[in-house]
């Protein structure tokens, strides 16, 4: 069964928005259109359905017009034309008190900035929904407990937004969306303001959550990464219009034009692994302090054959071998600058695995990593193999 | 040539205009300004004696304990008012200083209670903006001596024309404020508001207005500077108080007596203006 279905749904900025959509309407497009006008089209005719428990990506670069179609689901920004289906009741043609009752029963919104209420508590967030329908004290207090408790922020219930962390705050916009137990979920940007860690952590939290919940959730991103991990369905959009909706699979083997491939091929650019992805932490001596003693004791330590010698300023020199260093020892020298070797490949935290496979495979050193001159890592060639090995595993996966 | 241009509008009566619709206005609502007038007069007479019958070394305390509490326990504020009222009674003039907080605290409460409607209503219309933007600006650059003729011709002499005439002058930066604060509330979270379902009521009291409070409150305390700044001006046409003393002082000259009625001004302007911003910043 179709929860939402959306048909021709347009909106036109700007004072004469029934000539934009007249010209929409036969065919023109965006640029034209505020060329001839000075009209700015937000969404273009956009037609889509999505299933009951689905979780409906729009996908889009900025300007796209995603986050404007959005807002037209919910009437946060009210449509030029088109209709909006919920349940069999057509949105767009609702009267305000019809609306008000979808926006706090059907559906809730979470927003890219959380949109979090800084001077209530934690819980009186969480509480607002049921707090506008009238819900007695008691009874929305447990309701916001409950939910507050389902994205695992029990606990900080009276603490106030900014004394959280971005995740936890996204985590209350997410309980304070829950709390009126809606069938829709409208999550617009919800993970993009958060940091690549707690962005996966958030997506998997959320897929979680969906495989309980079970609602129709309509996320908007402009991270394909993000659409794939967590779509059932993906939709791009370019210049408000729809350009292809399908599976994550679909969009991946047939991209529809040259827009959604070229969206595909970042992906592929994006996966890319570069040197700071592979390297390990280094084992070091100190040429400043060390001597062939502290190298051999080192290297036996580890098991190692080689060791790499940094300065007191963590540059790096070079290496020494176990052979060197031992014969240094017996000779009673004490520093490492006679036996210091510098024939080892340096190469910067951003190389391309593409090209440190080039470097490597020819050479019987480990490769050393730098950054502006300091050594950040090293790269053997057992971890080049693996990671080559995982993104081919990747790849095959995806196609 | 030039010339026969320029003198060929006759002079536009404005003045006599002002004089025909002010007069007009007295005659057609004295049944309204009348009354104003009396009950209006006799409360604020009645505070004022009020406040004057409480022991000086009681108002004294109870200033210093608020602002004590109000600065969250620091000494400062609290230390200042005790040294400062006490220097007004010391100096003979505490009787002028009840009158003129009367007058300030009412103005000041009256220009609230109207200008924050306005300022919600100008953030909400774009035609009440157009229309009222105008006004306010009107209001403040009018010099303040001209809104006297008219108040001593619907109330009389006396305090209640002072209110009057602080009321127009005074209430622009409240509703001035209370527009940019609410407006100036993240699109977020107004959006978050009505996605939950807000009526328009909901959403400006359970969000525009807790979260453009600092900004409100900073108009507030604004409107209390100029109603006291008017409290010297409304002594011009009879309005008891510290003006009364400074007024008297520069009729004849009184450098002393002038200062000293003028220091009693800044002493109150100093403690009223940090009790409203600390009622600002707190929290």
């Amino acid at each position: 069964m179709a929860n939402i279905k959306v048909e021709g749904l347009t909106k036109v900025f700007g004072k004469r928005s029934k000539q934009g959509l007249e010209l929409l309407k036969q065919g023109k497009s965006k640029d034209d259109i505020l060329a001839e006008t000075g009209l700015t089209i937000g969404v273009n005719q956009a037609s889509f359905e999505v299933n009951d428990a689905e979780i409906f990506v729009i996908m889009g670069l900025s300007g796209s017009g995603k986050s404007t179609l959005v807002r037209l689901l919910n009437r946060l920004i009210e449509p030029t034309d088109g209709k909006v289906w919920i349940d069999g009741e057509n949105l767009a043609q609702m009267n305000d008190k019809d609306l008000r009752e979808v926006r706090r029963k059907k559906m809730s919104m979470v927003f890219q900035k959380f949109g979090l209420f800084p001077f209530r508590t934690i819980i009186e967030n969480v509480e607002y929904g049921l707090e506008i329908q009238g819900i007695d004290p008691t009874t929305r207090r447990k309701q916001a407990f409950e939910s507050l408790e389902l994205v695992g922020l029990k606990g900080y219930e009276n603490q106030y937004p900014d004394q959280l962390s971005g995740g936890m705050q996204q985590r209350v916009g997410l309980a304070r969306a829950l709390a009126n137990d809606p069938s829709v979920l409208l999550m617009d940007e919800a993970f993009s303001a958060l940091d690549p860690l707690i962005r996966k952590d958030m997506q998997d939290e959320l897929l979680d959550l969906q495989e309980k919940m079970q609602k129709t959730i309509i996320f908007i991103t402009h991270d394909l990464d993000e659409a794939l991990r967590i779509g059932d369905r993906i939709t791009i959009m370019k210049d408000g219009a729809i350009v292809q909706i399908g599976t994550p699979e679909e969009i991946l083997v047939n991209p529809a034009n040259d827009y959604v491939e070229r969206f595909v091929e970042d992906v592929d650019r994006s996966k890319v692994l570069t040197a700071s992805h592979i390297m390990k932490r280094p084992e070091t001596v100190n040429i400043d302090k060390h001597g062939p003693r502290v190298a051999l004791e080192r290297m036996k330590e580890e098991g190692i054959s080689s060791i790499l010698v940094i300065d007191s300023k963590r540059k790096f020199k070079g290496y020494v071998t176990a052979d060197d260093a031992s014969i240094a020892r017996k000779q009673e020298i004490k520093t490492l600058e006679g036996i210091l070797k510098t024939d080892i490949p340096k190469i910067e935290k951003d190389t391309p695995m593409h090209d440190i496979f080039n470097i490597i495979h020819n050479i019987p050193t480990p490769v050393a990593v730098v950054e502006n001159e300091r050594l950040v890592g090293i790269i053997v060639r057992g971890a080049v193999i693996a990671a080559l090995a995982n993104d081919s595993e990747v790849e095959s996966e995806n196609a | 040539m030039l010339n026969n241009l320029t003198e060929f509008i006759p002079r536009i009566p404005i003045a006599e205009g002002t004089a025909w619709f002010v007069g007009w206005l007295t005659s057609t609502f004295a049944f309204l300004f009348n009354p104003i007038k009396t009950y209006f007069g006799d409360f604020m007479e009645w505070t004022a004696n009020l406040l004057y019958s409480i022991p000086p070394i009681i108002v004294i305390l109870i200033v210093a304990l608020a602002a004590f509490f109000l600065t969250g326990k620091k000494y400062g504020l609290a230390a200042f008012s005790v040294f400062g009222l006490w220097l007004v009674h010391n100096q003979g003039l505490w009787e002028d200083l009840t009158f003129t907080i009367t007058l300030v605290i009412l103005a000041s409460v009256l220009s609230v209670i109207i200008g924050v409607p306005f300022g919600i209503l100008m953030s909400k219309s774009k035609t009440a903006d157009a229309i009222i933007r105008p006004v306010l600006d009107f209001m403040q650059t009018m010099p303040a001596f001209v809104y006297l003729i008219p108040a001593v011709a619907f109330f009389g002499i006396g305090m209640v024309p002072g209110v009057f005439a602080s009321l127009i002058f005074a209430t622009p930066p409240t509703v001035r404020f209370t527009n940019l604060g609410i407006r100036q509330v993240p699109t977020e979270l107004v959006e978050a508001s009505d996605a939950f379902g807000s009526t328009g009521a909901q959403k400006l009291f359970k969000v525009e207005l807790p979260m453009a409070k600092a900004t409100i409150m900073a108009g507030i305390n604004q409107t209390v500077m100029l109603a006291l700044s008017m409290v010297v001006i409304a002594s011009m046409i009879g309005a008891p108080g510290l003006g009364r003393e400074v007024l008297s002082a520069l009729q004849r000259a009184q450098v002393g007596p002038g200062f000293v009625a003028g220091l009693g001004i800044v002493i109150l302007a100093i403690i009223i203006d940090r009790f409203t911003q600390n009622v600002n910043t707190k929290n």
